[in-house]
């Protein structure tokens, strides 16, 4: 069976030849800060598992060190200039989309035929992490492809995508180490708090008050945390259903989806939501880290209150 | 009487965030306080953030994407990308975004999430082509509005992905809705729910494209 283990040693690899290709990069001042950094992130991938809790932990603040007192460079590796690009997009034409389809291609059809055909019955991925898994099959195949079909030196992806990686940085593990933040908020009882705090100002008799201190909780909170995911179990334990559901009688399908909604209007306002804030304007090479952000407000403040106004109508004043 | 002490940890990450520390140093030094304010031993605090962040490698995992993105690059794939725009008669930024948008929220709906992205599509493609198209309209662009074609660029892959997904009933959020609902003695469906996305994803439709127009209009004025 192929497991998400199978994926981390192929990510692992990918790391280190990052780490290797960074220490030998003399044009890089910060190259041993680069080098330990993607270094250790392949020893995460290759190891993590049979590591001890305590070993991870440290591993995790040697990279926050390393990171934080600015020992990470940008690379700069030899690609080409923007006049022969312009001459391998004038030859290779459209058919150059045709590698980056496959990766997304793979995922989703591959997902599908295997839910919806006996292929799934073979058991050959590990349980609800094939698409994670097809995706990774992707990028060998679309890799695959580019090297036969475009005949690059050996070494142009790893050095093509170490130029990628360093120029996203250390914000490339933000969202991983997001995710380690909310385990370490879940086990200090923080949602409980926050919970019984929203608790405490409802008010007693107005529904649609109910509705928007629902809302507001979903955003702040999901501002707070990065992910509607963490804020939903508190928001609707401590208000969605005691209050809205069974005091007032609402419909519970239209708070809980649009409750939801209304979180994800939050993750477009919080830098916290690094994935999607952070990490595309790195990508993207913006001035302004927050550049994403900013052209969100605009979207999520209106939305949100037509999450207020949909759960008002549709969840209590139509289904009653 | 409730401890709120664990709550310092919120106000490390906000104070952390508006001065522009390293949010990474943010984040652990959050987590380390929320850790030791809940009553875990310092040990235990490291521990439990090693575990968590092992068990959440997969999150970076998705960043085996780059070397085939980055040679594509090498090969010419942004110039591409610009180059399609140029020859599409009567494109716009505006028109285009719209039509990503629309796009990115319909595959979403039918679970189809993986295409699109940030590193796979939006710095590959969909930001170079709104750059071509609204230099071809507004010629030159200034650095400052060069950044803002390409935040709105991400912006819109968010917000299709967002308010398209919780229309495909088996997707994660739906799920999570389901089970905190069951847990409590409100058994519902998945599809149940994800009919309520509905709504929630034609307004985000009409108001972020609409956004997305005006922003192309204005693109072309003067700065007062």
């Amino acid at each position: 069976m192929i497991t998400l283990d199978w994926l981390y040693i192929l990510a692992g690899i990918i790391f280190a030849i990052w780490s290797v290709l960074s220490a030998l990069d003399s044009t890089n001042g910060k190259g041993i800060g680069n080098a330990a950094f993607w270094g250790l992130l392949a020893v995460s991938f290759f190891f993590g598992g049979q590591f001890s809790d305590l070993a991870n932990g440290v591993l995790v603040l040697v990279l926050v060190a390393i990171a934080g007192f600015g020992q990470l460079g940008r690379s700069d590796p030899p690609t080409t200039n923007l006049v022969e690009r312009a001459g391998f997009s004038e030859a290779l034409g459209n058919r150059l989309f045709l590698p980056a389809m496959i990766i997304p291609l793979t995922a989703v059809v591959g997902t599908i035929l295997y839910n919806w055909t006996p292929l799934g019955e073979t058991g050959l991925f590990e349980e609800r992490r094939e698409t994670l898994i097809l995706f990774g099959v992707g990028v060998v195949l679309a890799l695959g492809v580019c090297m036969v079909w475009l005949k690059p030196a050996l070494l142009a992806p790893a050095e093509e995508g170490r130029r990628l990686i360093d120029s996203i940085g250390w914000a490339a593990i933000l969202p991983q180490m997001l995710a380690a933040l909310g385990g370490v908020f879940a086990l200090a009882g923080v949602g409980n708090i926050i919970g019984s705090l929203a608790g405490e100002v409802m008010p007693e008799n107005s529904v649609f008050i109910a509705v928007v201190i629902f809302c507001l909780g979903m955003a702040l909170f999901t501002i707070i945390m990065g992910n509607a995911f963490a804020a939903f179990p508190v928001m609707a334990a401590a208000i969605g259903i005691p209050v809205l559901v069974q005091q007032f009688g609402g419909n519970p399908a239209v708070i809980g989806a649009v409750g939801m909604l209304a979180g994800f209007c939050g993750t477009l306002l919080t830098p916290m939501a690094a994935n999607f804030n952070i990490v595309p304007a790195a990508l993207l090479e913006m001035k302004d880290q927050y550049g994403v952000i900013r052209q969100q407000v605009g979207t999520a403040i209106p939305l949100w209150a037509c999450n207020v106004l949909i759960i008002y109508f549709g969840g209590f004043l139509l289904w009653n | 009487m409730t401890n709120y002490w664990p709550l310092a940890g919120i106000l490390i990450v906000v104070i952390g965030f508006a001065l522009r520390f390293n949010p990474l140093m943010v984040v652990v030094v959050a987590a380390i306080a929320t850790g030791l304010f809940g009553g875990l031993d310092f040990v235990a605090v490291i521990e439990s953030l090693g575990k968590a962040f092992n068990d959440n490698r997969y999150i970076s995992v998705t960043w085996i994407i780059l070397p085939v993105i980055g040679l594509l690059e090498r090969h010419g794939l942004q110039q591409r990308a610009k180059a399609l725009i140029e020859s599409v008669r009567g494109a716009t930024m505006g028109k285009l975004l719209v039509l990503y948008l629309l796009f990115r929220q319909i595959t979403a709906a039918l679970g189809m999430k993986d295409i699109g992205g940030h590193p796979q599509a939006v710095r590959p493609l969909v930001a170079p082509m709104a750059e071509a198209a609204a230099e071809k309209t507004h010629g030159k662009l200034s650095d400052e509005d060069n950044d803002k074609v390409k935040g709105m660029a991400a912006a819109t892959d968010n917000v299709g992905l967002f308010f398209g997904e919780d229309i495909f009933f088996a997707i994660a959020s739906i799920l999570l809705i389901q089970g905190v609902f069951e847990s409590s003695g409100y058994p519902m469906a998945t599809w149940e729910l994800a009919v309520w996305a509905v709504p929630t994803a034609i307004c985000a439709f009409f108001i972020h494209g609409g956004r997305v127009l005006a922003f192309d209009r204005k693109l072309g004025r003067p700065a007062k």
